[in-house]
């Protein structure tokens, strides 16, 4: 930055006017094309995304609330909430931890074998979750590598919560650092060093400048990884074994109860959807929320200053309006 | 001795980016590291305040070696060359910081930032965050966070690279009265010749990691090491001649090289030490006066000899009219001071083959 702000600042002026001027015109010629692209968006939408999650809610209520807490308070449904919240409560602070020493370590340093390690954080995102669930199969199972030295100290990890656990920590492994290798990357180091030359150790500089200034990012990438930990079915599905009330966790739940044979079983795997869906509903709010404060931060931080480096530059009356809308 | 660089070398894997550099700071100076982009100039610096390790040498701060202190024991107060104000604190935080690390009493640290702020003209923007302040304010505010917990010696790099021109001269004048003030041992990295020569008491030229010369403004302008040097401040006028028994030629120009051996040899003289005539026959050159550049109260001409070689003169503006000179006017001229900058028998040598009556100020001649 520095140097080129002036010159950055120049460019987004003339990039904005010269895109404004283009997008009106291209509006009066293309209004029809404009509206077809916007109702086959809000059609989709509609018909992929919004329809079946009302139908989630509709059908989670479509026998009464009466039965809507019924199923809801049955000892088997509350032990799926329950692991489910203990799985996640493990699995997201530790790629918490991991996020963030990776994201660390990928946006600071230079070391042999980064690019690698960047491409293996995404190796989650790009395999199966079934395949991800069967290779702890592999390895802690019966038959499984480890599986003789785990039996004969009486060690239970497939279909058990630590295998259920560790298959949920690999799914969400990439979320956390995802997020923030960029957020420290814009960042730099230089506000650290500062840190440092202030007399500051290297845990309180994390603590007083590097957390805060990436703590949007950080926000962000917990809350996604907190809905996928919850939310994961098929690695998960590999390793949990399905025992009622010990290794259901909430979207295994609504399968098994979607599959069962009465009516008051579907309705009451709707029921467990909706808590699902409430969830999703809810992260959605906290993305954007933070979508937005992230934004808000970065924009600050871009335009920042200028009395003395933008009108001096180009005394356009574009750029007045930027720095008037400053003060 | 404030500040004490011994020898230090710094490699990067294969890159040897400073090469056994040594220069010595006096209390209370202020020292411009001064230098082309990428010639190892800021390497120097950040060995100093320890953010980089040097390869070998010593470094020693008034009189103890450091190489082994980290940087937080070494109590050096650096400016970074974007400042890098912490965003998410305000401009009182970003300045207490230091202290509240320190563990000064709440009382001395809202005492010491006060008194910091008045000083640094940054009264009232206490609370404002860094994104809320120009450019002129951002480094004001990142000198007082350096300045804070009073460290014995002050490094800034590039700390007017970040702001535009006008704004660079005012913060230049603000610099040399703050540091007038505070009389508070200043290093400064600047890759521009005319900032290190109008801020700084001595000027340490560091290219392609090594260290070509330390002096004073007026030293390393009137008396340049080498041609580097001669070339990089300020302004020369550069020559190849080939030499015939102690006469170095150039199309019609030609100079007396006493003892220089035959072959090629090279000069260099400044502009303000062409002497012009609006009388043609007056001076040795014939030459015609291309253009003129108006600069302020100097002039810059161009001469146009005829076999198209072009000189560099200097010249005020009264000298000017008085001479009566325009643009393609005829003119003669002479050199009253050229360097030997280098031929055959010796690559580089700094003696001075001829001596002018009255030198010029510095000023003058950049």
């Amino acid at each position: 930055m520095g140097a080129e702000v002036p010159g950055v600042m120049a460019g987004i002026v003339t990039r904005k006017s010269g895109s404004t001027a283009k997008s009106q015109r291209g509006s009066e010629e293309s209004t029809f094309t404009k509206w077809v692209l916007v109702s086959i968006a809000l059609l989709f939408v509609g018909v992929f995304l919004l329809l079946p999650l009302i139908n989630v809610f509709y059908q989670a209520f479509s026998k009464g609330w009466a039965l809507y807490k019924e199923s809801l308070i049955d000892p088997n449904t509350i032990a799926a909430i329950k692991l489910t919240l203990f799985i996640a409560a493990v699995s997201v602070p530790l790629n918490l931890i991991f996020g963030l020493a990776a994201s660390w370590a990928i946006a600071k340093f230079e070391f042999r074998g980064k690019a690698f390690l960047i491409t293996l954080i995404d190796l989650p995102f790009a395999v199966s979750p079934v395949v991800a669930g069967l290779m702890f199969v592999v390895l802690f199972g019966r038959e499984g590598f480890f599986g003789e030295w785990l039996d004969a100290r009486d060690i239970k990890i497939i279909f058990a919560w630590p295998g259920m656990t560790l298959a949920t920590i690999f799914i969400t492994f990439p979320f956390v650092a995802r997020e923030l290798i960029p957020v420290m990357q814009a960042t730099g180091s230089e506000q650290e060093q500062a840190a440092l030359t202030l007399g500051a150790s290297g845990w309180k500089t994390f603590w007083f400048v590097t957390l805060p200034s990436v703590k949007w990012g950080l926000i962000y990438g917990v809350i996604l990884c907190n809905a996928r930990a919850m939310g994961e079915f098929g690695a998960v599905s590999v390793v949990s074994g399905h025992i009622e009330g010990i290794t259901d966790t909430m979207p295994l739940r609504v399968d098994k109860l979607f599959h069962g044979a009465s009516e008051s079983s579907a309705v009451a795997a709707f029921v467990v959807a909706s808590l699902l869906a409430l969830l999703a509903l809810i992260t959605l709010v906290l993305k954007t929320i933070l979508e937005w404060k992230q934004e808000r931060d970065h924009a600050l931080a871009q335009r920042a200053a200028p009395d003395d480096t933008v009108d001096y530059d180009q005394p356009s009356s574009d750029t007045t309006i930027v720095a008037k809308s400053l003060q | 001795m404030s500040i004490e660089v011994k020898n230090i070398t710094k490699k990067f894997g294969d890159v040897t980016a400073v090469n056994d550099v040594g220069f010595s700071i006096q209390d209370g100076e202020l020292v411009a590291l001064l230098g082309p982009s990428g010639g190892g100039k800021t390497t120097v610096l950040r060995m100093i305040a320890g953010l980089e390790m040097p390869t070998s040498g010593d470094i020693l701060i008034r009189g103890q070696r450091v190489n082994d202190l980290s940087v937080q024991q070494r109590n050096i107060g650096f400016v970074f060359q974007n400042y890098a104000l912490f965003k998410n604190m305000t401009v009182f935080k970003n300045v207490a910081f230091g202290l509240k690390i320190k563990k000064w009493k709440r009382a001395d640290i809202e005492a010491r930032v006060a008194e910091l702020l008045e000083l640094l003209e940054l009264k009232g923007l206490e609370k404002r965050y860094p994104h809320q302040l120009s450019g002129g304010q951002r480094q004001r505010v990142a000198i007082a966070r350096a300045l804070a917990s009073k460290p014995s010696v002050l490094l800034l790099d590039e700390p007017f690279g970040a702001v535009d021109a006008k704004i660079r001269q005012e913060l230049r004048e603000w610099l040399v009265r703050l540091h007038h003030d505070l009389n508070v041992t200043t290093l400064f990295v600047t890759h521009d010749q005319e900032e290190a020569m109008e801020v700084s008491n001595r000027i340490v030229i560091i290219a392609r990691g090594r260290m070509e010369q330390i002096g004073t403004p007026r030293d390393v302008y009137e008396q340049p090491s080498n041609e580097f040097v001669a070339r990089f401040i300020g302004v020369m006028n550069v020559l190849d001649l080939e030499v015939r028994s102690g006469v170095g030629r150039i199309g019609e120009m030609h100079f007396q090289l006493p003892g220089v051996v035959d072959g090629q040899a090279r000069i260099g003289f400044r502009p303000y030490a062409v002497q012009i005539s609006g009388d043609r026959g007056q001076y040795t050159f014939r030459a015609t006066l291309r253009h003129t550049f108006f600069l302020g109260i100097m002039l810059r001409v161009e001469l146009e000899l005829d076999s198209g070689l072009l000189i560099r003169a200097r010249m005020t503006k009264e000298d000017y009219a008085r001479l009566g000179l325009q643009d393609g006017q005829p003119v003669s001229f002479q050199i009253r001071q050229f360097r030997l900058l280098a031929h055959d028998s010796a690559a580089l040598g700094p003696e001075l083959l001829t001596t002018y009556d009255t030198p010029p100020t510095i000023a003058e001649g950049i």
